[in-house]
């Protein structure tokens, strides 16, 4: 059985604060079809479309009849682990820092035998389920879970390496003015996160919902607006060395496109907002978080982008704001890059139109900001780098990886 | 040597540098936190004050401190010229480059409803209150600024802005009020300590925002995020209040002087 967590003790200040280190990881473009089946949470291997043969680790050639037509496919991830073993001493860093660590040989029903690190509730001759995750350093590794969930399982200390769990952490809602902002601070306080610090502009000007913002538990209000560099720092100065979760939840959303917009007022507002916006937070923020990623049980692990699905394919209906959130985007790959020597994840969430009072005149299917906020915390228990909300996202990813092109003209209407 | 008497002009000059006439500065300092005049948010809004360094004595520049700033014409301690209003949009010489610098140096009146609006959020200045304020301190002259005293400069942000569910609740003239003003007295313009010259809930006047309609309808200007109005007397007090020469606009940030007679 998992040993829980503790609430982590109050740092001594006389300590040095351990270094992040993350595991070498050498990986050909071919290999890469499982980053992005981590990335996003599904359990995929090459799978023949000859002789169907499932193997790994990838190949650019099939081992049974050496075809070249070998995609990643979801399998089934149930096997048994025919041995394991302790591993004591190991030339790697990051390994080395953290031996005794236990790796096994899982025999997949669907056929590989694959080496992976075991979750500590596993033991050797049992049925597991394999996980493809995300180490440290944003390479897929292999994990062992048990068969079924154990109590405590998350708290398991290799399983943790490899999530961004906000238990016990302290996390940072960047906006807490608006329903996103709102849900998602209920939804990390019921993570059982430590602190949940929430961020409110112009304080002066009241909102809807701050009664009940100030009533949820752990949450403490800081003043905090994205778009005023000084006040960013300020609040980076106050709490960036604690903040171990980053949610930006400040958003800037207005209908229209590029031609009618009549000047570029708002667009300036949506980029201040969008793209300026997080660039203030990673020039503040991210260096402390990415000194701190191997800071104990409570170090600092992800940074969160909420994004519309259409930062990756404009929506001219909403096409000024689509260009905002591409800008967005494109600096988080920037920011994803920059915390990963920290072993600080850049979490991207993509949704579709929300069911808020910007896209009221949009039809249904739509995401509540409750559903976006629990999909943040799961996407952060399971330690996700990308991953998309709802239906309408799903089917933009789904039309975009099928055709780019025919869903630039379907969005055009 | 006999020294020879300075002109009035240098007189004052002499008489500022001595202490005997009074520098009271009636502008707050421009910050990003100050509040800025809201509309619902499907409007174009006023930009905030913002300031990004360009530099400070750092890699950026290693000798020099300096910043970007960027701001609405109509945010913090700021000046409305005619123009800003579509009474005004046609009048010659509206906007804030094209006014005669003379009009920038005006005396003012100074009308103290600090107490009604300590107990009256939602205080109206109205004409009897204004007849009542000239029995006592004499009458309002053609050409002269008519400054509104609330204190509201000393509340915090959120008491100044007064956002309520239904709107704004800050201190501010009645449509009679201003037009009597203007047509009556013949006054240079209005000032106020509020965010806007008009009453938090001037835009259920009719018309609308009444001190903005008819003080720039008739070619008169306003002052608005005044402080210190509680240093200057009723009477007496000269404003120099020039903006910013910005190319058509309608108006800007600026800093507000007054010069007093020292008791
Ligand atoms: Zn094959």
């Amino acid at each position: 059985m998992t040993e829980p967590l503790k609430r982590p003790r109050r740092k001594d200040p006389l300590k040095r604060t351990q270094q992040p280190l993350y595991p070498q990881s050498i990986r050909s473009r071919t290999a890469h079809g499982l980053t992005k089946a981590a990335a996003a949470g599904r359990f995929e291997l090459q799978t023949c479309d000859d002789c169907s043969t499932v193997f790994y680790p990838p190949r650019d050639a099939c081992p049974t009849c050496l075809s070249e037509r070998l995609p990643f496919k979801t399998v089934d991830n149930r096997g048994t682990l025919l041995a394991e073993t302790t591993i004591r001493t190991s030339t790697d860093p990051y390994f080395r820092e953290r031996t005794p660590w236990r790796v096994g040989l899982t025999k997949l029903d669907a056929g590989p035998v694959i080496l992976s690190h075991i979750h500590g509730d596993v033991l050797e001759g049992q049925r597991v389920r394999l996980d493809l995750k995300l180490d440290k350093g944003g390479a897929p590794v292999m994990i062992a879970l048990p068969e079924k969930d154990t109590p405590n399982m998350a708290d398991d200390p290799h399983l943790r390496e490899m999530t961004c769990d906000p238990k016990f952490r302290r996390v940072l809602i960047t906006d807490g003015r608006t329903p996103v902002g709102q849900a998602m601070a209920r939804a990390f306080s019921d993570a059982g996160c430590n602190i949940v610090f929430v961020g409110i502009a112009d304080p002066w000007k009241p909102f809807p919902g701050q009664d009940e913002l100030r009533k949820i538990e752990r949450v403490e209000i800081v003043p905090l607006d994205v778009t005023d560099s000084e006040s960013v720092t300020e609040q980076a100065e106050q709490n960036g060395g604690r903040i171990d979760i980053v949610v930006n939840t400040a958003e800037h959303i207005r209908a229209g496109g590029i031609m009618q917009r009549h000047g570029v007022t708002v667009a300036r507002e949506e980029m201040d907002v969008r793209y300026l916006g997080l660039m203030r937070l990673a020039q503040a923020f991210g260096p402390a978080m990415r000194g701190r990623g191997a800071d104990g049980v409570n170090s600092a692990t992800a940074f969160v982008n909420l994004l519309s699905v259409h930062a990756l394919m404009n929506w001219p209906q909403y096409g000024a704001y689509s260009a905002a959130e591409a800008a967005s985007l494109s600096a988080a790959q920037c920011l994803r890059a920059e915390l990963r020597s920290g072993g600080v994840r850049v979490m991207n969430v993509f949704f579709g139109p929300l069911d808020t009072e910007w896209f009221q005149i949009v039809p249904p299917p739509k995401v509540t900001p409750a559903a976006l906020a629990k999909a943040v915390v799961q996407a952060l228990q399971r330690g996700l780098e990308d991953v998309f909300v709802g239906d309408i996202a799903e089917d933009v990813r789904a039309r975009l990886a099928a055709n780019p092109k025919a869903l630039e003209r379907e969005l055009a209407g | 040597m006999a020294t020879t008497p300075a002109s009035d002009l240098l007189g004052m000059a002499q008489r500022v540098a001595s202490g005997a006439i009074k520098v009271v500065d009636l502008t707050q300092t421009l910050t990003q936190e100050f509040p800025t005049i809201v509309l619902p948010p499907e409007f174009g809004q006023a930009a905030p004050f913002r300031l990004e360094e360009i530099s400070r004595y750092d890699e950026r520049g290693p000798a020099w401190y300096w910043n970007n700033f960027s701001v609405s014409e109509h945010a913090g301690t700021h000046f409305d010229a005619p123009i800003h209003w579509i009474s005004g949009k046609d009048l010659p010489n509206n906007a804030v480059d094209t006014i005669d610098p003379r009009k920038f140096i005006a005396p003012a009146n100074v009308v103290d409803c600090s107490a009604e609006s300590a107990v009256n959020a939602d205080f109206e200045l109205t004409v009897p209150f204004l007849e009542a304020w000239e029995k006592k301190h004499g009458r309002i002259g053609a050409g002269e600024w008519v400054l509104l005293r609330t204190d509201w400069s000393k509340k915090s942000y959120a008491e100044y802005a007064g956002m309520r569910e239904d709107g704004a609740h800050t201190p501010g003239p009645v449509p009679e009020a201003v037009k009597w003003l203007v047509e009556e007295r013949d006054v240079h313009g209005f000032g106020t300590e509020t965010i806007g010259t008009d009453h938090g809930q001037g835009h259920h006047f009719n018309p609308p925002f009444p001190a903005h309609f008819y003080m720039h309808g008739k070619g008169r200007f306003g002052l608005q995020c005044l402080t210190n109005l509680d240093q200057l007397p009723p009477k007496g007090a000269v404003i120099f209040s020039a903006p910013l020469k910005i190319k058509n606009g309608s108006g800007s940030p600026l800093r507000v002087l007054a010069l007093v007679e020292a008791a």
